[in-house]
């Protein structure tokens, strides 16, 4: 094994391109623990923590430009206004030791389909800038993910940024595990409402191959809030709707049966997060709104 | 490949270490400071919490050469860390602890009132959260406990006054399985309490 030890970004891109097997380490939390129990012994390791700007994130006018290495902990402290649903999920990363050490990165170079960060990045909306030496690119977090553990990266690409659009309005987001702490979720929602552009967006973890979005229920709930004068009037979803979003949510997870739990038990808990987080969601719009009618229905 | 990193406040130098290495055998195995416990080697029980550049994280999911030219803080320089803390920033030069010191570090029961601090390079006594551990009776075991106090003195430096939720949050990387969490969170509290005791009979 080689240790490679780029002190800038050029630099990285052209190790990374002349050795294409090199892999990335920047917080460690998941290649460390497949080195430790030899799971895995790449021919190169390349630590991405010398490049300082990959550790920093820059607030614009309609996004976030985040590095990939912002720590966990970080994102949770500073851009919780900005990034409402992705600072909720980084909350329920692992641990404080490993929230001080682990980024989007890391999540998105992992491609997890459990990885925290996917429901938020889907649901608020991001793009994925990556670079090598041919050039970089951009490519939307809707086709970033490619299969179980794999993303659209070429072999000789790095994560430079994710751009994440800054919330527009409330999100949310909800994971399902044995405990707080500590924890692989089960499965997980996140949701995000677009005021700006009147829809909503979703993002399901751990419940297909990939990170998903529920693009049904997203429609469906769109056209429901539309018709229903919902986001003039402020009134509260009615009961039949949020029922047919959170089942049209069920409707596109793909879950296998493992240790962590059932296809069914996840179907189910895609369902009940679907509701309380669209719930929540909209009270907070119409808090925000403040001009709450709470017994009226809006359709 | 070489190590050079600086621990518990002295530069520090580690030899033939394999490059898919952790932080967290380095110090154990090559620099034999075995207080940081090697447990389950992925990051979910704490037992190896360090400070790094003062921030805590798990040691073994640190690669060796992530730590060259950082700032690492182990069990065995936390009693000095936390004196040098309390006494203002270290201009002397010759602060922190040494290698042979940490190898031999034993506790020193609490100075009495109003003795003098301890030299730079003397034995010092127990931190205050070390200290407030025993008294507490949140030892049992003792493996989880080096963990435990890296991650519980950095609560107490950045929060002087945790609330309940605060202190549950913070540990919650570490897992021990012998108390029942109880006496630890008595602990932290414990400290808590000392220290702001401590600051409001300085009259500040």
């Amino acid at each position: 094994m080689d240790f490679l030890r780029p002190a800038g970004w050029e630099e990285a891109l052209a190790a990374k391109a002349e050795h294409p097997t090199a892999v990335p380490i920047a917080g460690g939390t998941d290649l460390m623990v497949e080195i430790n129990f030899d799971h895995r012994r790449p021919e190169y390791l390349m630590d991405l923590n010398r490049i300082v700007e990959l550790g920093e994130w820059e607030v614009g006018e309609d996004t976030v430009r985040l590095g990939p290495s912002v720590p966990y902990s970080r994102i949770m402290e500073h851009l919780r206004a900005e990034l409402p649903g992705l600072a909720l999920a980084s909350h329920t990363v692992a641990s404080p030791q490993i929230r001080n050490r682990g980024g989007v990165g890391g999540n998105l170079g992992t491609a997890s389909p459990a990885g925290d960060a996917h429901p938020a990045l889907l649901a608020a909306g991001a793009e994925v800038e990556v670079e090598s030496v041919r050039g970089s690119r951009r490519i939307p977090i809707d086709d970033f993910y490619t299969g179980v553990k794999r993303n659209a990266l070429a072999e000789d690409e790095l994560i430079k940024w994710i751009h994440i659009r800054k919330a527009d309005g409330p999100q949310q987001f909800s994971k399902v595990g044995t405990r707080n702490a500590m924890v692989i979720a089960v499965c997980a929602f996140g949701l995000a409402l677009h005021p700006a552009t009147r829809t909503v967006r979703t993002g399901i973890g751990s419940a297909a191959p990939t990170p998903v979005r529920a693009r049904e229920a997203e429609e469906f709930l769109t056209a429901a809030l539309d018709e229903g004068g919902c986001w003039e009037n402020g009134r509260a979803v009615p009961p039949a709707v949020a029922r047919q979003f959170a089942e049209l949510a069920a409707g596109a997870c793909n879950p296998i049966d493992d240790v962590r739990g059932s296809a069914k038990y996840r179907r189910h808990a895609v369902t009940v997060m679907a509701r309380r987080t669209l719930g929540w969601t909209w009270d907070e719009f119409r808090g925000v709104r403040r001009d709450d009618n709470g017994s009226a229905r809006c359709a | 490949m070489r190590v050079n990193l600086t621990v518990n406040g002295r530069p520090q130098q580690a030899d033939d270490v394999w490059e898919g290495e952790s932080l967290l055998y380095v110090l154990r195995e090559r620099l034999g400071l075995p207080g940081s416990k090697n447990a389950c080697e992925q990051g979910e029980c704490g037992s190896c919490t360090v400070r790094l550049d003062g921030v805590p994280v798990c040691s073994c999911l640190v690669a060796a050469g992530q730590a060259e030219g950082r700032d690492v803080v182990t069990v065995e320089g936390l009693a000095v860390h936390a004196e040098q803390r309390a006494a203002g920033a270290c201009g002397t030069g010759t602060c922190g602890t040494g290698l042979d010191e940490a190898r031999r570090w034993q506790a020193l029961p609490p100075p009495a009132e109003g003795a003098p601090a301890a030299q730079p390079g003397q034995p010092v006594a127990l931190a205050p959260i070390q200290q407030a551990f025993i008294d507490a009776g949140a030892v049992q075991c003792g493996f989880c406990t080096p963990g435990l106090l890296v991650a519980a003195d950095e609560l107490l430096e950045r929060n002087a006054d945790p609330s309940d939720a605060d202190i549950r949050e913070a540990l919650s990387g570490n897992l021990c399985r012998c108390t029942g969490y109880e006496k630890i969170l008595d602990a932290v509290r414990l400290a808590a309490a000392r220290a702001q005791a401590a600051t409001a009979g300085q009259g500040a």
